[in-house]
Order: C-alpha cells, then sequence, then structure tokens
C-alpha cells in the first residue's frame, strides 16, 4: 500500500484491476484504493508481470502492506509468499471508527441491575459509563445517556473524512516546518497583453487561463533557483530535477486538493491547459492518480478568483515551498519616474526555513517576476 | 431562440460546474460567479459548454459583460439576434 500523501495511515483496497499473469508497464492502472481524499487508482511504476496478489479487496492496509508482486522483464518467477501486513504500524492513522462495544467488563463496574439490563439490552460497555448514583453506582440513566452519545458517533461523511485528512497534514505542517514568507508584487502587464492577444486568435476550447502562465512561469524561476524544489526528508533537503507542480483545485463544497501536474519544465503552455483539462474534473470526481497526490515538489495555489490580494499558504510536508497568488488589481504603479496604473499581482512564497533562507526565496520571487516579463519565452 | 430557451440553457451550464446550487434561487442582478463561486477554469469551462448549446464565441474582452444572469441573457439574446440577421 504506497503513501499517498503525508497524511495517509491505510486505505482500503477497493478492487484489482490486473490479475496473476497480466503484462504491465510503467504507468497502468492496477488498482483502485479508497482513501480519505476519494477513490486514487493506483500506478505501477515498473514494467513487468504480476507474479501474486497478495491483498483481498475490501480491506483497510496500513500504509507499507504488499500488496501484489510485480515480477521484471526476464526475471522467473519468485517463490510465493504469504500476505503480510506492513512490518510496522503507520505514524499517524487515520481515525478509526470505534471499536463495537463489549458487555463482559473485568472487572465487573458497580451497576444496578436494571442499569446492567438496559445496558446489556442496548450494547453499552457498562466498563465506559460513569456512574451518578451513590458512591459511583451506574443507574439506569446513565446507560441512557451512555448509549445516547453513541448513537450520534455517526460514520464520518467523505467531506468530514476529507476535511480530517487535511487537518492532520496542515498541523503536522505547522508543527513541524518552520516557515518563513515572503511578497512581491508583480506588473502583470506584459503577461496579460501578451495572453489577451494570444486568446484573440484562439476559440473558447483553446484558450489559456492566466494560470497557466503562472504555473510555468515557477518552473522556470525553480530552474534559477532549485532549492526549492524538493523534499526535506531525513533531516535534509533532497532537491530535484523534475518540476511536478500540486496545483491547488477547490473541490467546491469540500476543501481543496493539490494533485501534480507532472513535467511542468517540459511542458508548452497549450500542453499545460491540456494537462488543467484534464485534472481538475478528475480531482472534482475523486479520480486522481497515484502519482498525481504524491509527486509534487512544490505547491502553487491562488485565491485571485476570490478578490484575496495575497495568500501565505502552509507547506505541504515534505516539499519545501508553496507559492501563492493573489487577484490581480488594477492599481498606480511607479515606472521610469511616473505614476501609472497597471495590474499588479502580489506574489508569495511560504518556504522552509530548514531548507533555504529568505535571500534564496527573494531570488526566488525576483526570477518569477523576470519570468513574466517575458511570457513570449514560457 | 427565445430567453426562456437560453435561460434554461445557461441553467443547465451552471448545475454542470456548479452541481450543488440552485440557479433559480439566483436573483436577476446578483453577480453570478460571486453567488455561486464559479473560478476561472469553470467560467471558461461554462462559456465552452454554452457555445456548444447557443453556438456562441464569446471573445474575451466579452467575459466583463456576462456577470448578472440578466447580463448574461441579454447578451446571447443579441449575440443570437445579431448571427441569425446575418
Amino acid at each position: 500500500m504506497p503513501s499517498l500523501g503525508a497524511d495517509m495511515g491505510a486505505a482500503i483496497l477497493m478492487h484489482w484491476r490486473v490479475k496473476p499473469g497480466d503484462k504491465v508497464k510503467r504507468g497502468d492502472i492496477i488498482a483502485d484504493v479508497e482513501t480519505d481524499k476519494g477513490l486514487i487508482e493506483i500506478e505501477v511504476f515498473e514494467n513487468g508481470v504480476v507474479d501474486q496478489i497478495l491483498a483481498e479487496p475490501g480491506k483497510k492496509l496500513p500504509v507499507g502492506t504488499v500488496l501484489a508482486v510485480i515480477r521484471g522483464e526476464g526475471q522467473a518467477a519468485a517463490p510465493a509468499i504469504m500476505p503480510r501486513p506492513a512490518a510496522a504500524p503507520p505514524p499517524k492513522p487515520a481515525p478509526e471508527a470505534k471499536p463495537p462495544v463489549r458487555v463482559a467488563p473485568t472487572p465487573r463496574p458497580r451497576a444496578s441491575p436494571l442499569a446492567r439490563k438496559t445496558a446489556q439490552d442496548l450494547g453499552v460497555d457498562l466498563t465506559a459509563v460513569k456512574g451518578t448514583g451513590a458512591g459511583g453506582v451506574i443507574e439506569q440513566t446513565d446507560v441512557l445517556q451512555a448509549a445516547a452519545m453513541m448513537k450520534e458517533e455517526k460514520p464520518l461523511a467523505p467531506s468530514e473524512k476529507f476535511r480530517r485528512a487535511i487537518a492532520a497534514v496542515m498541523s503536522r505542517s505547522n508543527r513541524e516546518i518552520p516557515h518563513y514568507y515572503l511578497a512581491t508584487e508583480i506588473d502583470m502587464r506584459r503577461a496579460l497583453d501578451w495572453l489577451t492577444a494570444k486568446n484573440a486568435q484562439r476559440s473558447l476550447k483553446d484558450r489559456l487561463l492566466a494560470a497557466v502562465l503562472l504555473i510555468k512561469a515557477v518552473a522556470g524561476a525553480l530552474h534559477d533557483v532549485p532549492e526549492l524544489n524538493g523534499y526535506w526528508i531525513d533531516d535534509q533537503l533532497q532537491k530535484k530535477d523534475a518540476v511536478h507542480v500540486g496545483f491547488a483545485i477547490a473541490l467546491r463544497q469540500c476543501g481543496l486538493i493539490a494533485p501534480a501536474i507532472h513535467d511542468v519544465h517540459l511542458k508548452t503552455l497549450d500542453e499545460l491547459m491540456v494537462a488543467i483539462h484534464d485534472l481538475v474534473p478528475r480531482a472534482r470526481a475523486g479520480r486522481l492518480r497515484s502519482s498525481e497526490l504524491t509527486d509534487a515538489t512544490i505547491t502553487v495555489t491562488s485565491l485571485g478568483d476570490l478578490g484575496v490580494k495575497s495568500l501565505f499558504g502552509v507547506i505541504y510536508p515534505p516539499q519545501v515551498a508553496l507559492v501563492g497568488f493573489g487577484k490581480i488589481v488594477n492599481q498606480p504603479w511607479a515606472e521610469a519616474g511616473a505614476v501609472v496604473v497597471r495590474p499588479i499581482l502580489t506574489a508569495t512564497l511560504s518556504a522552509d526555513h530548514r531548507a533555504t533562507d529568505g535571500l534564496r526565496g527573494a531570488q526566488f520571487l525576483e526570477t518569477l517576476n523576470d519570468h513574466l516579463q517575458t511570457p513570449e519565452k514560457l | 431562440m427565445t430567453d426562456a430557451e437560453i435561460k434554461n440553457a445557461i441553467f443547465e451550464g451552471l448545475r454542470k460546474i456548479a452541481p450543488e446550487s440552485d440557479p433559480n434561487a439566483l436573483s436577476l442582478d446578483a453577480d453570478v460567479r460571486k453567488t455561486l463561486d464559479i473560478d476561472s477554469y469553470d467560467f471558461l469551462n461554462f462559456l465552452i459548454g454554452l457555445n456548444e448549446k447557443l453556438g456562441v464565441e464569446v471573445p474575451e474582452e466579452d467575459y466583463g459583460k456576462l456577470r448578472t444572469m440578466k447580463d448574461m441573457v441579454d447578451y446571447f439574446s443579441a449575440r443570437i439576434s445579431q448571427s441569425s440577421a446575418k
């Protein structure tokens, strides 16, 4: 069971899409798992043949559990191995449903006969009930109250599970990552003029959003300041060559998610737009792929559509940076000794101080600005 | 095409991108994007859908003319009349 995010401790294997003997190649989807973030398609990361299926659908399995054995091309079949759970429990398991209550208390709590019978009828564990009778004896009212509280503990709705997953990872980030924050204002006139001219020649279906310019500019800036592209793992920065941008997508009634757009540094603006058209509907339908949940090397988020001028985000661990964009606002701007009106964007950087210092962060924002002044080169 | 038919097409498009919302509850002068929480991506998709239904290609410089439900109905009605007059 792969870890599909810093917040994931376990997931339910829903079904297999392959069987023993099937050939698979890198990127093929071999199974679906249900996580707090929805149904996720599990990809395979090497070419080969499915040798053994070890996990049965329908079971909740901790991260690290061996699900299947894939034999590499040209390798002999492995000896049969027994399914086994992960060697160690996950560091932060997802909240589990409470186990069913038992009516077999040891030692036997002090309770009135009526309370005892009521507890048995309603399935209330008397050891978990606080008695309010004389000397702490449990009375029927105590049992009824405990039963009422049990009823209120309904299983979580998907949106509640999702919210808890976000809460867990954001709390961890705030606890573990010493954030620093920087902001800069960027004159977007050239970028928007270029975009308007491009879109004027295009049909609606082929139009570009300003977001793709911003994402591509982030990838360009990361080329110049690579320390912000990667992970903080085992007390050290692991820089990554490929830029996989976690693109924050609002899920309307249910929080947000930042799946990876892969290889942004290699994609054209049109290819980025195609990637967004593919990613957003799948994210909202809860049909993301495992690599999209795990590969992001930096996160980009924008609240400009909501009129927010600037935002300072919380880094998604183990990433080391998050870039935020606010609303583009026409405002007075000094240029060549004159005050003019320009469309101004506030770009912010939240970065991990363990991985970089403010100087590198400032260089990143400066080079981000440079890239947006030459949109034709993006 | 009547205004009622245009309105229906707009409602259908809005329901597609904001399924949890009820476009019927929108007042004619409410800011549609703000009220239904429609971002740039959703708005572009909404226009792509309307283009398929109504055959109207909205240029980017006209996006600002589509703020309220009344704006939208008036805009598409005028554009459809123009194209059928040609």
